[in-house]
């Protein structure tokens, strides 16, 4: 199989949450990433972070119909990363150059910009979600996140029947929407 | 109508694609309808969206961090081999900014404190205050004849070499060691040191403190013989006390002479705590005598006298002689200099003290620098 239809596969694998096509992904590229954040004063956790950030931005993409990767998977992880590790040095006031041999970098901007956005939308359902506490935030996690159904959800927390099990997600739910939108005034 | 709970219900089954044609349709009737209902289903869509993409985000999310587990554990992600080097250099940069303000906080208030020592320290020599070295004059050619005869066998100053200035020094280590004040030896190009015989000896400066008005000279000369033992010490601690007597020893004049007096006080001019005052009859040629105690303890170094006030003069401290040693032991470790620790002439009465010392003290004369 060529190259092309490999790295082809893998985004496939990537935008559909396959654990193979990650684990390929992971394996491909982790190494130079965490070289390129530990040379220029980061952690084995800041070369973490860097990387699954970059990854979401590539997933976000990759779930894009039109989606359209004009260069390999490893150039644009690395020029993503190297745009991520940059933005939060000169957050934490430092002005260095990044010391990295790969010189071939792609424009990355644009797709940030956009994750950029995604990641405020996330951050807005997830200060919700960590407003209603417990147990509904599990039991609409359960339904929403997991898709688990009513019956396993109503057994799991304790509820007689599916039917109780329905309503304690009703009243959940509604008091997620109030949280989240008062929220998303908020953010706006 | 149905309630807010069946509502919910119906939406999601109808935004998921559950209900069936004829459902869809009444739903659908209902929503043009009912614009509250309507307006419910919109709410919700979005709701839902939104919930949907947090939920998909949020499985990608538990996904990596379970890969970059499993991986991590099955060593299929690289040890960083410059972790420790990589934490030093890390905390270097991170506090490198604090660490340079401090150090430039540290340096200016050094800085300041230096600046702030030297406009308050007393300014000596000041207009009243006069060097008690000695202008050598033309007088000294009338100098016991039978002396210069015998001299001039081994004659150490050509005849015609002007030798201008002189002062006083004394032993601080038998192999040679004297110790005078910085000024009498200041400009020097040649220094010559006679003792209380009438011998020269060639010596030269090994250090100089010009901050305490100390230098230290060693007798060069193959002729001295470094035999006797110094009959005074040096105290480190021991601070001398007012009006306890005090003698010294210098060449204001060709021969030695002796002078007595008391300490008057503890600080010289204008507070100087690095000197004491001393009242003794010192004349220009004592600079660089020393001061005694009657226990023959050297305390102080007499540099210079009061011109405004009769009969005061100065004496630098003698532990700054220590001082110098070390700076002279850290210059060069072949230097090293014992100071006497014991004085062998403490139960002496003052003319068998003045007898032993005598030999001790040396006439400075030198040449001066074109």
């Amino acid at each position: 199989m060529s190259n092309y239809f490999k790295e082809a596969e893998l985004l496939k694998g990537l935008s559909l949450n396959e654990k193979e096509s990650i684990e390929q992904i992971y394996k491909d590229n982790y190494g130079i990433i965490q070289q390129l954040v530990i040379n220029n004063n980061g952690s084995e956790d800041d070369a973490r972070d860097v990387f699954q950030e970059a990854l979401i931005v590539l997933y976000q993409n990759a779930k894009k119909d039109d989606f359209q990767l004009n260069c390999q998977i490893k150039t644009y992880l690395y020029s993503v990363c190297r745009r991520l590790w940059l933005k939060k040095l000169q957050y934490n006031k430092r002005f260095d150059v990044l010391v990295d041999n790969q010189e071939e970098v792609v424009p990355t901007e644009e797709d940030l910009e956009v994750h950029q956005k995604l990641d405020a939308q996330y951050g807005v359902m997830k200060l919700a979600m960590g407003k209603i506490g417990e147990p509904c935030k599990s039991l609409l996690e359960a339904f929403y996140v997991h898709h688990k159904n009513m019956q396993d959800i109503a057994s799991f927390f304790g509820y007689t029947n599916a039917d109780n099990a329905k309503t304690q997600k009703y009243k959940c739910l509604m008091r997620l929407k109030k949280l989240f939108f008062a929220q998303y005034k908020n953010a706006k | 109508m149905m309630d807010q709970k069946q509502l919910l219900e119906i939406t999601e089954q109808y935004l998921k694609g559950e209900l069936s044609a004829d459902e869809k349709a009444l739903f659908e009737e209902m929503r043009t309808k009912t614009p509250t209902a309507d307006q419910f289903v919109v709410e919700h869509q979005f709701f839902i969206t939104e919930l949907d993409k947090y939920a998909d985000l949020k499985r990608f999310k538990a996904n990596l961090y379970d890969i970059h587990h499993t991986m991590k554990e099955n060593g299929e992600i690289a040890e960083v081999k410059t972790q420790d080097r990589a934490k030093i250099i890390k905390f270097w940069d991170k506090y490198r900014r604090t660490i340079a303000v401090a150090a430039s906080i540290a340096g200016l208030t050094a800085l300041m404190i230096s600046g702030i020592t030297v406009a308050f320290a007393p300014k000596t020599p000041l207009a009243d205050i006069e060097e008690l070295r000695r202008k050598v004059s033309k007088l000294e050619v009338k100098t016991n004849k039978q002396d210069l005869q015998l001299k001039s066998v081994r004659q150490k100053i050509e005849p015609g070499v002007n030798v201008s200035f002189g002062g006083s020094s004394f032993l601080i280590d038998a192999k040679g060691y004297l110790v005078t004040s910085a000024h009498v030896v200041h400009n020097a190009e040649r220094i010559f040191v006679q003792n209380n015989k009438g011998q020269d000896f060639m010596a030269e400066i090994v250090l100089t403190d010009t901050q305490h008005d100390l230098a230290i000279l060693k007798i060069t000369d193959e002729d001295y013989k470094p035999s006797n033992n110094i009959p005074y010490s040096f105290s480190k601690k021991k601070v001398a006390s007012i009006a306890e007597p005090v003698f010294t020893l210098g060449f204001p004049k060709d021969e030695i002479v002796y002078g007595e007096g008391y300490l008057s006080s503890v600080t010289g001019l204008l507070g100087d705590t690095m000197s004491t005052q001393i009242t003794i009859p010192a004349n220009p040629g004592n600079s660089g005598g020393p001061v005694l105690n009657h226990n023959g303890e050297v305390i102080g170094i007499l540099n210079a006298r009061q011109t405004t006030a009769e009969g005061v003069v100065f004496a630098i401290k003698s532990k700054y002689i220590y001082n110098a040693i070390d700076s002279l032991k850290r210059l060069d470790s072949s230097k090293i200099v014992h100071l006497p620790t014991n004085s062998t002439i403490r139960n002496l009465n003052r003319v068998d003290q003045v007898n032993k010392i005598q030999n001790c003290i040396y006439m400075v004369k030198v040449v001066m620098k074109k």
